[in-house]
């Protein structure tokens, strides 16, 4: 019997020749990345919970500081001390101020076929390079740091065959709003969500990236790509060759195949609370916002705040919203440097910062108050998630984002 | 202004700034009463607690020293402090004071000799009395006066305005 | 009589001669309410009774404190001065251009001779240009919006004059360092700083902005300095007579004059956690360091960014150190970028942020924990200003602070 992509790289990682969805695992992480939302508590588990505590493999270990950065209080500071005084000890690959730690590790670690843990759900970004990424709490990426082991369960895969070409004007985002919103905010609970076919290949990295990590928010234990030319095109300009390359074979078993013409994809808003409440984008015409974020691990590539800048050139943010411009890494903050696209925005008024997490992380920086409403390019729209209990955040393509923060409410590209 | 009183004594040291007396993550709470428990934390945490209204305060040069925020002399206010005696103050800070009707006492030699815990007798504008000793302090001029006896600057502009005070 | 600088900017605005110790109310050229205090001034002015601004036009608001927001009640203090300027009809709102005291003078307010008043202490910035500005309480400020005036005690002057050419690693924010330590924190209290010498003349406008920005660190209600040609480059106006006039007479009265050869000053650091603490940066080369801060509206400016740039070029900080840039205002920022000052600073490792007050005002942009040392070159290293009461600041120039960055240690540029 065939096997699945997601089935493949896990009997990889066992060791075995083959495995099928259900069945459980022990497997060995190719990498596990950690960033300063959680691994102070990580560190405090190691030190206070175990005997004679070891890392099995100190070179996998990938930690990064993202989430709080520059540092907003005593006490996120105090995390990411202890982190910072961690990593220096063990010599454990140590990132702070450089970045969103997906992006990072996008541009700078993963590879084909890997399995990789990350204590952060959006690990299953990871799947736009062919590599099996999953979100783990504390307990499991500590079992994993000092066993160099997890087990894990083999997922069913949900296989979506994707047809045609994108249209102008509409994103990658788009198309993935578009599908959580097809399969709901559960719909692929514990379940790998596989993209394939030829549509896939008029996608590019960013978009790829874009896709497999908002897939968490369909409840999808990993997202998963066939790696292609693109792919290894990327791998190639970022220094990297592949190890193994798999997709799914032609008699492997899907959960479910579902269809999707991206020629059919319009401008999509999620709504207030929820990732899977989505609307076409001209329904929220006109909703006033005061904040909008471009960026996170989400959106905040260079094709993104290309996507921003084309749209607000020679234009400005509407006089009191507030227009936050977070570049995912450093990397794309130095190309949109070169490129010219930070003084795009800055001569429209946007506030560009430090590539971090930002307000997608809802602390920080741009924490937006009681009542008030922000569009955002981030991974999640909970209530809360951006500040004050009592706001509002509507999810949209950095198109939309920025359009948006032009006309002081919601609206598309094509209307400012 | 000139009716004594008698008030426990708390001593701080030379150059207590604004930021000690009130931090700038908690200046943007929404009430005075709220940014109580943080006054004088980064130096003394639990002093807040501590203090009981008609307390005083002793301190050395500079007290004040730093910002303009005025929810400094306010928080101060609002802990009940009856007056500062202090070497010298910063000028900003005795200006917020004076506008926010707290009294702040100029002399040289009382935090010299001062005990904390120790109570002192205060005559505003005359003397304070320490341990059987006097101790002069100075008037204030009469522009300032003007201001605290209208019970501060808000209740100054209210009556130029022809309002109720 | 003859008058110091001070006398003759008050006297002028007055209308009569003035001298130390005179009490005189003033009309108000300019007022500057930051973020952090708009909605307790509003609260203030509303309470007075007053019905209307007595000149919308002469009113800034800046918000730079909560910028970006950390906290969730910080934009109710934007939503409330948005709401404020609305109803009184006030058009200068600054929501996202940069630090309050660098946008006064440089988007075009405060000129030489006027008088600015400001709820913010560092508002003795703008005797940079030969202005009379200083920090007031918000309840004051609610009293200008309605009155248009304040009182004032016309104060008698220190002359710190400084002559000479200053050694390549010494920078303006080392001369006024070393004077805050030579006066002490109160040692200029109530007092006009005047700044005059070779030295000052040779200054560029900017680095003078760092000495009057630092005036109030000696107590000092103004520091100013008397307007010049790069004055006027600087404000877009003439440099004519009334310009010409502006400066003491020789034979003024001051209550202290302080003389330095500007060959003989070094680079300095105030050192925890009094700005008067100072010592030469070579007492305490080799202390261990964790961040390295360059910005504020103390040396946050072009020239400050340039400095850094030209030691860290084609370098890199030290591992596990962290250095945050945060440009003054947005003007800065975009010449930064134009110029490549920026593209140094991050391929060197600097984290650059937004303009804004960052890390300086203590509620974000790099906070810190228990027992870290941050190298800054802002103006204040009081305790618990960035973090915690066991963080270690020392204040120090944007030279020393690049050089310090690379080596992880404090060291002389």
């Amino acid at each position: 019997m065939g096997m699945t992509m997601a089935e493949k790289i896990i009997a990889r990682a066992a060791g075995v020749e083959s495995t099928k969805a259900g069945d459980i695992e022990t497997v060995t992480l190719d990498k596990l990345m950690s960033n300063d939302g959680t691994t102070h508590l990580t560190i405090d588990m190691y030190n206070n919970k175990l005997k004679n505590p070891k890392i099995a493999d100190v070179s996998k270990l990938v930690w990064i500081v993202d989430h709080n950065i520059p540092a907003d209080s005593p006490k996120t500071a105090a995390s990411q001390k202890k982190m910072r005084d961690f990593a220096k000890e063990h010599g454990i690959t140590f990132y702070e101020g450089e970045g969103v730690c997906h992006q990072i590790m996008m541009e700078n670690h993963v590879c084909p076929g890997e399995l990789i843990f990350g204590a952060d759900s959006h690990t299953c970004a990871y799947g736009a390079l062919g590599a099996f990424g999953t979100g783990v709490g504390c307990t499991d990426y500590l079992y994993a740091m000092v066993t160099g082991t997890s087990w894990l369960l083999v997922p069913e895969t949900i296989r979506f065959n994707l047809t045609g070409k994108l249209p102008e004007g509409v994103y990658a985002r788009d198309l993935i709003l578009t599908i959580i919103g097809k399969i709901s905010a559960n719909g692929a609970n514990y379940k790998a969500m596989e993209f394939a076919g030829e549509g896939l290949h008029t996608l590019s990295m960013a978009d790829r990236i874009s896709v497999c990590n908002l897939c968490v928010e369909a409840g999808a234990k990993t997202a998963l790509m066939e790696v292609d030319d693109i792919a290894l095109d990327y791998l190639k300009e970022h220094g990297r060759e592949p190890k193994a390359c798999f997709k799914s074979d032609d008699d492997a078993v899907f959960s479910q195949v579902i269809d999707i013409d991206l020629s059919t994809i319009q401008p999509i808003v999620a709504k207030p609370h929820f990732v899977d409440n989505v609307v076409p984008a001209s329904e929220c015409y006109g909703v006033h916002i005061d904040e909008a974020f471009l960026g996170s691990c989400n959106n905040g590539r260079i094709e993104d705040l290309r996507a921003g800048a084309a749209v607000i050139k020679g234009k400005k943010v509407a006089p009191k919203v507030r227009f936050l411009v977070v570049p995912a890494s450093r990397a794309v903050y130095k190309q949109a440097m070169q490129e010219g696209l930070l003084d795009i925005f800055m001569e429209a008024g946007a506030i560009v910062m430090n590539p971090n997490c930002s307000v997608c992380w809802g602390a920080c920086q741009g924490v937006i108050g009681e009542g008030e409403t922000l569009i955002s390019t981030g991974t999640r729209n909970f209530k809360g998630r951006a500040g004050h209990k009592d706001s509002f955040v509507y999810l949209a393509s950095a198109a939309t984002v920025t359009a948006s923060a032009i006309a002081g409410e919601i609206t598309t590209a094509d209307r400012v | 202004m000139s009716q004594s009183f008698t008030a426990k004594i708390w001593v701080l040291g030379d150059d207590i700034d604004t930021d000690i007396i009130l931090p700038t993550e908690y200046l943007a709470l929404k009430t005075v009463e709220d940014m109580k428990p943080y006054a004088f934390s980064p130096l003394r945490p639990e002093l807040a607690g501590l203090i009981k209204p008609g307390d005083m305060i002793v301190a050395g040069k500079n007290f004040g020293c730093g910002s303009s925020r005025e929810q400094a002399p306010e928080v101060v206010k609002a802990l009940g402090i009856s007056c500062v005696v202090a070497k010298s103050y910063a000028r900003i800070f005795f200006r917020n004071a004076i506008n926010n009707g707290l009294l702040l006492i100029e002399n040289a030699d009382l935090y010299d000799v001062v005990t904390e815990g120790d109570s002192a007798t205060v005559t505003p504008g005359k003397k304070i009395e320490y341990n059987g000793k006097e101790y002069e302090i100075a008037s204030l001029p009469d522009n300032l006066l003007e201001i605290l006896n209208a019970g501060g600057l808000v209740k100054a502009m209210r009556k130029r305005n022809g309002l109720e005070v | 009589m003859a008058h110091t600088l001070i006398e003759k900017i008050i006297g002028n605005k007055v209308g009569h001669e003035v001298k130390p110790g005179d009490i005189v109310t003033a009309d108000v050229d300019w007022c500057m309410i930051d973020d952090i205090m708009v909605p307790f001034a509003v609260q203030k002015f509303e309470e007075m009774g007053f019905t209307k601004v007595w000149d919308p036009d002469k009113v800034v608001l800046i918000y730079d404190h909560f910028l970006p927001a950390t906290q969730t009640d910080d934009s109710r203090h934007f939503r409330e001065g948005d709401a404020f300027a609305e109803k009184y009809g006030l058009k200068n709102v600054h929501r996202t251009d940069g630090i309050c005291h660098q946008l006064m003078t440089e988007a075009g307010y405060v000129k030489p001779g006027d008088i600015a008043f400001g709820t913010d202490s560092h508002t003795v910035t703008y005797g940079c240009v030969g202005a009379f500005s200083t920090g007031i309480g918000y309840t004051e400020m609610a009293g200008i919006l309605g009155t248009g005036q304040l009182w004032m005690k016309v104060p008698e002057s220190i002359k710190v004059v400084v002559d000479g050419v200053l050694p390549s690693n010494v920078t303006s924010k080392d001369v006024i360092l070393r004077i805050i330590g030579d006066l002490t924190a109160s040692g200029a209290t109530y007092q006009s700083l005047e700044f005059s010498g070779s030295t000052i003349d040779a200054m560029s406008v900017a680095s003078r902005m760092t000495m009057s920005n630092m005036a109030v660190e000696a107590g000092a209600k103004c520091g100013v300095f008397a307007p010049d040609e790069k004055t006027c480059e600087y404000c877009n106006i003439p440099y004519d007579d009334s310009i010409k006039a502006l400066r003491a007479d020789a034979d003024a009265v001051y209550s202290r004059e302080l003389h330095y050869n500007a060959e003989e000053l070094v680079p300095v650091m105030a050192c925890p956690s009094l700005v008067d603490n100072i010592k030469p940066v070579s007492e305490v080369a080799g202390t261990k360091v964790d961040q390295v801060f360059l910005g504020s509206c103390t040396n946050g400016r072009l020239e400050d960014l340039q400095t850094a740039a030209a030691i860290l070029k084609g370098k890199h900080i030290a591992p596990y150190l962290k250095m945050i840039v945060t440009p003054a205002s947005r003007k800065i920022y975009r010449e930064a970028l134009a110029d490549g000052t920026l593209e140094i600073l991050s391929d060197a490792g600097a984290i650059i942020t937004t303009p804004g007050c960052g890390l300086c005002c203590g509620r974000g942009g790099g906070i810190l924990s228990d027992d870290e040392v941050v190298v800054a070159t802002n103006n204040r290293n009081f305790l618990g200003r960035m973090g915690t009461s066991k963080v270690k600041i020392y204040l120090a120039s944007p030279a020393t602070a690049a050089a310090t960055a690379i080596a992880g240690v404090i060291t002389e540029a």
